[in-house]
């Protein structure tokens, strides 16, 4: 029995409910890189353009985020974690979910080819893309490895701000893209590990429901242990300076050190570990990518050049 | 609750969102009209 069917209650549909459908949370992160990414690019565009751009990465965030919704509508019923959402709890239509994140998703597109440039455009077009029907409608039930592919579509908002900029790409943003990418598995497995029995009832194939905790573990430390280098690696491409070294080294350390804890983890139930490394991920990726618009503003010069 | 209540209720909410959506599409025209100058002025060099 779905978890929600002792919560559902109709009303009408609120401002508030909407305001969810767009997942708020996970769009200020995916902002947030993707301001990252305007701030380090080099040249200039005006202010309303760089704005402009920033609407346009939140809204086409926020789109998918609402897609996913509507198509996992059945899945977030059956799991604790997201049973409250708006349409399982029975305060919004799964139909009218569908019709605001295409039509979000449509606008957004539009609006940063007319004002932005092409490039920016059709990386957000792929974006939503691949987050919608890629991930959400291809990879997420069938595949262990969903989150792995997957997290491509949250790692190119840098990308996408790079291009706003610049109307091209080159190694800097794809340097930006590869530490998200990196970073996104063990973020989430680390959820998964304390969520894994709400998962398996759902039917999600996340990796410590297939593969169990042990290899879940293993991975996670394997992908840590990647991604400290990876993330120092704007310091030596002229993108992040002496500020942005420590941060981003002190950062990629103390993940690795909660991974390896949550490696040795022995509370099957609790998980501990996973939910301090949970919770160290999400500074790990506010963290460096704060010191590199830091150190933009100030004109702090970079590492190496 | 008794229906009048509700009804009440549903009304209230059926006007903020008609407020928010007007507030989020005047905003955006605010936008686009201000984009466009902006435009305009990068066209023409000025």
């Amino acid at each position: 029995m779905a978890v929600t069917d002792t919560l559902r209650y109709q009303r009408v549909t609120t401002v508030g409910d909407f305001f969810a459908l767009l997942k708020p949370r996970v769009m200020s992160l995916v902002v947030f890189t993707g301001l990252a990414g305007i701030v380090v690019a080099p040249g200039h565009v005006h202010p309303l353009t760089a704005f402009t751009a920033l609407l346009c990465i939140a809204l086409a965030a926020g789109a998918s985020g609402a897609l996913n919704m509507a198509y996992d509508a059945d899945i977030d019923g059956v799991m604790a974690r997201t049973a409250t959402r708006p349409i399982p709890m029975g305060h919004i239509r799964r139909e009218d979910a569908m019709a605001f994140g295409w039509a979000i998703a449509a606008f957004a597109v539009a609006t940063m080819w007319l004002f932005v440039n092409e490039l920016a455009a059709g990386l957000l077009a792929f974006t939503v893309f691949f987050y919608v029907v890629v991930y959400t409608l291809g990879l997420k039930r069938r595949t262990p490895q969903n989150i792995v592919i997957g997290g491509l579509a949250g790692a190119l908002p840098p990308a996408i701000g790079w291009a706003s900029v610049t109307g091209s790409l080159g190694l800097a943003p794809i340097v930006l893209v590869a530490v998200i990418f990196m970073w996104t598995p063990p973020h989430f497995w680390a959820l998964s590990l304390w969520r894994c029995e709400d998962y398996a009832r759902a039917g999600v194939p996340m990796l410590p429901v297939v593969k169990g905790k042990r290899a879940t573990r293993i991975q996670i430390f394997v992908y840590s242990l990647l991604l400290a280098p990876l993330g120092a690696v704007p310091a030596f491409i002229g993108l992040g300076g002496m500020l942005y070294m420590v941060l981003s080294a002190t950062m990629g350390f103390w993940m690795l050190l909660e991974a390896f804890a949550c490696l040795r983890e022995k509370d099957e139930v609790r998980e501990p570990a996973a939910k301090r490394l949970f919770g160290v991920s999400l500074l790990y990726i506010f963290v460096p990518f704060a010191a590199l618009i830091v150190e933009r503003l100030l004109h702090l010069p970079p590492l190496w050049t | 609750m008794d229906e009048d209540d509700r009804n009440n209720r549903a009304e209230r909410e059926r006007r903020k969102r008609n407020i928010a959506l007007a507030l989020a599409l005047g905003g955006l025209v605010i936008l686009f009209y201000l984009m466009s100058i902006v435009q305009w002025h990068e066209n023409t060099g000025h």
